[in-house]
């Protein structure tokens, strides 16, 4: 389930977020660069991101919401 | 009912501000202007207002420019060294469009200068208050009466063109006394303050109060749109007086306190049967240009006189396209010129004719 | 789904013209987040500066006003003398604030002026491309010190926060770092802070911020949070240099 939401055109390829990241799951995309010419975030493995928003927390740019499942009641 | 208090002039420019409705100063101490501040500090707690002493000029403009960009009528006073500090703020107070009246009683200069009264800071004033094309209006009272009067019309010009308005005046009439009857004032209707950054409560669009323009396109219309505003201040808003110029052979031409001197040299001029006359601007800036255009076909030549090496003298030069000649008589340092030293230019002048 | 993180209302939807990894852009985020925290929008007027936060004005929801370089705490007061119930805050540099601005900053201070000063302090002018500034660091190479900087030639750095604390009309100063997660979370509930005296009428509160320049340091985004926490931290100790809102005990621990 995504639980990681980049606005990739935002994105300037600055890579505080991937260094935050505590489950080493965010990458700068190498393949594709956006309309800045910047590579962007993303993040390689849904499954693993725990929703902590160590990512957002460390973006200057406003580039990434994070949400988490409800858990069952 | 005619309310005539005797009354300093560096007060009645205080006492004028507040009935204005200005609520708030932003000073600093300096010769000969501070007992307008003191004033202020003594009266606008009693009347709902504020005088804050700023730790320097450079930041009392700055506070004035917050409470202007807040929305507030707001003045500021110094004497000619402050000015200088100042200028930088005033010029991004004209680049932001907002109002402010600020005030210079004039010392000699320059530099630490002296403590006496002059009129050097003409230039300063209506030529490089600050950087960038701009202009302020220039208000130069000559008694007491005008620097009331003249006050609360600063007021009103700042608000309906957005732009800070000077009373240029000088020590001497800073610290003189004379009547003086704060109820006539004409009343001018006044634009709504909708561009005040007072809190947009979620009721409006937020505000912006900013001289910045990167684009430079963007930074000429609005400094275009500025020039037409001051074409539309040159057409409406200029102020002179004139006394015995319709025969008059010699045209004195001179403002503030100084006029008043001339004034006395063109009576003993009269006397002596030399056909003199004065013209005094009151409007500074918008220089009455025309005025004395049309001046210059009547009068034989023009005689600037002033507290100064001689500025004037060019705008007088400028409106009168050199039709006529312009010289200039003046004391500098803080001296006061005599009416007798002006009168022996007159005559000097005279046998010239 | 529950949001657990989202950008500030009082945040505008602008993209910034911060460089890569600049820390104004987290810096920016949390006053916006306390503004919202506090619901003030309504009632907030910013205070730009003149550095690379110029265009601060075009980042913030609120009324912005934009002062000349240094002068900001000067046009903030002007703007809370006119409008007391009104939230005022400056956003400045290192040379805004502790080079041209020092009197504005100190006498404002000194005033105990009802205004919250963010103080983004990242050690060079990044505006004009990289220069020493007032907080540069001994040995620090800048365009302006390019041998690094000499103090027998260009003097010692400012500590602004402790000076702060020595004046009394300062109710809230504290340094914080934006290098990691936990001093990013940590500057947030200081900036919190800083608004809650402003809101209490405490007096004037002032946030120092540690901040990166990769561009004029010349370093990648990562390593310049680094040289935040090997260089700048050790000269520029984090902490709560003055908080009169603390009671007795808390404020001996």
């Amino acid at each position: 389930m995504k639980k990681t939401f980049f606005k990739s055109d935002r994105c300037k390829g600055c890579g505080l977020c991937v260094t935050a990241c505590p489950k080493h799951i965010v990458e700068l995309d190498k393949k594709t660069i956006n309309a800045k010419g910047y590579h962007t975030a993303y993040c390689v493995d849904d499954d693993k991101c725990i929703s902590c928003a160590f990512c957002a927390i460390m973006c200057p740019d406003a580039v990434i919401t994070v949400v988490k499942e409800e858990k069952g009641k | 009912m005619s309310e005539k208090v005797l009354m300093k002039g560096n007060e009645a420019i205080a006492e004028a501000a507040m009935r204005a409705g200005c609520k708030l100063f932003f000073g600093y101490p300096i010769t000969p202007q501070t007992d307008l501040s003191e004033y202020l500090a003594k009266q606008m707690p009693k009347r709902g207002g504020l005088m804050l002493q700023a730790e320097s000029e450079v930041a009392a403009i700055n506070m004035v420019l917050g409470a202007s960009a807040a929305g507030e009528r707001v003045m500021t006073s110094s004497s000619s060294p402050g000015v200088s500090l100042k200028s930088e703020g005033i010029s991004y107070i004209v680049g932001s469009d907002i109002p402010c009246v600020i005030v210079n009683v004039q010392r000699g200069g320059p530099g630490l200068g002296g403590i006496q009264p002059a009129q050097s800071d003409y230039f300063q004033a209506t030529k490089a208050l600050g950087h960038g094309d701009m202009h302020i209006i220039v208000l130069a009272p000559a008694n007491i009466q005008e620097m009331a009067l003249l006050t609360g019309e600063a007021f009103d010009l700042a608000d309906i063109y957005r732009t800070p308005v000077m009373i240029l005046a000088d020590g001497a009439l800073g610290q003189m006394m004379e009547p003086v009857d704060f109820g006539a004032k004409p009343v001018r209707e006044l634009p709504a303050k909708d561009w005040a950054c007072n809190g947009h409560g979620h009721k409006r669009l937020r505000n912006i109060v900013n001289s910045l323009y990167i684009q430079p396109e963007e930074l000429e219309r609005l400094n275009i749109e500025r020039f037409e505003r001051y074409k539309k201040i040159e057409e409406n808003e200029v102020k002179y007086e004139e006394y015995l110029t319709e025969d008059a052979e010699i045209t004195l031409v001179a403002y503030g306190i100084t006029a008043r001197i001339a004034r006395t040299a063109v009576k003993l001029a009269r006397a002596e049967g030399i056909k003199a006359g004065l013209f005094r601007p009151i409007t500074l800036y918008p220089f009455p240009k025309k005025q004395l255009f049309e001046l210059a076909d009547k009068t034989n030549r023009f005689l600037s006189v002033e507290m100064s090496m001689g500025q004037m003298v060019d705008d007088v030069k400028l409106a009168v396209e050199f039709k006529k000649p312009v010289t200039h008589y003046g004391r500098t340092g803080g001296v006061i010129p005599s009416p007798e030293e002006i009168l022996d230019e007159i005559r000097r002048l005279r046998r010239e004719i | 789904m529950i949001n657990v993180f989202e950008n500030p209302k009082a945040l505008t939807d602008i993209a910034s013209h911060y460089c890569p990894g600049c820390t104004h852009g987290i810096a920016h985020r949390l006053v916006a987040e306390a503004i919202d925290a506090l619901d003030i929008e309504g009632q907030t007027i910013g205070v730009a500066p003149v550095g690379c936060a110029v265009f601060a004005y075009n980042y913030f929801n609120c009324d912005m006003v934009q002062a000349p370089h240094g002068r900001a705490p000067a046009v903030a007061t002007g703007i809370k003398r006119a409008n007391p119930d009104n939230f005022v805050f400056t956003y400045q540099g290192d040379g805004d604030l502790a080079a041209i601005g020092t009197a504005e900053t100190i006498h404002a201070a000194a005033r105990g002026e009802n205004i919250t000063v963010i103080f983004i302090n990242n050690a060079i002018y990044g505006m004009t491309g990289g220069q020493m500034a007032p907080t540069s660091i001994p040995g620090q190479v800048t365009t302006t010190s390019p041998y690094g900087r000499k103090p027998e030639i260009q003097g010692f750095p400012l500590r602004i926060s402790e000076m702060m604390a020595t004046i009394d009309g300062v109710a809230y100063a504290e340094r914080v770092a934006l290098d990691n997660v936990k001093n990013v979370r940590r500057a947030k509930v200081a900036i919190q802070k800083a608004f809650e005296v402003q809101r209490d009428k405490k007096g004037f509160s002032i946030i120092e911020l540690l901040s990166t320049c990769p561009t004029n340091w010349g370093v990648s985004p990562v390593t310049a949070l680094d040289y935040v926490r090997e260089k700048m931290i050790p000269y520029y100790p984090l902490g709560v240099y003055k908080d009169i809102t603390a009671s007795k005990k808390e404020a001996s621990e």
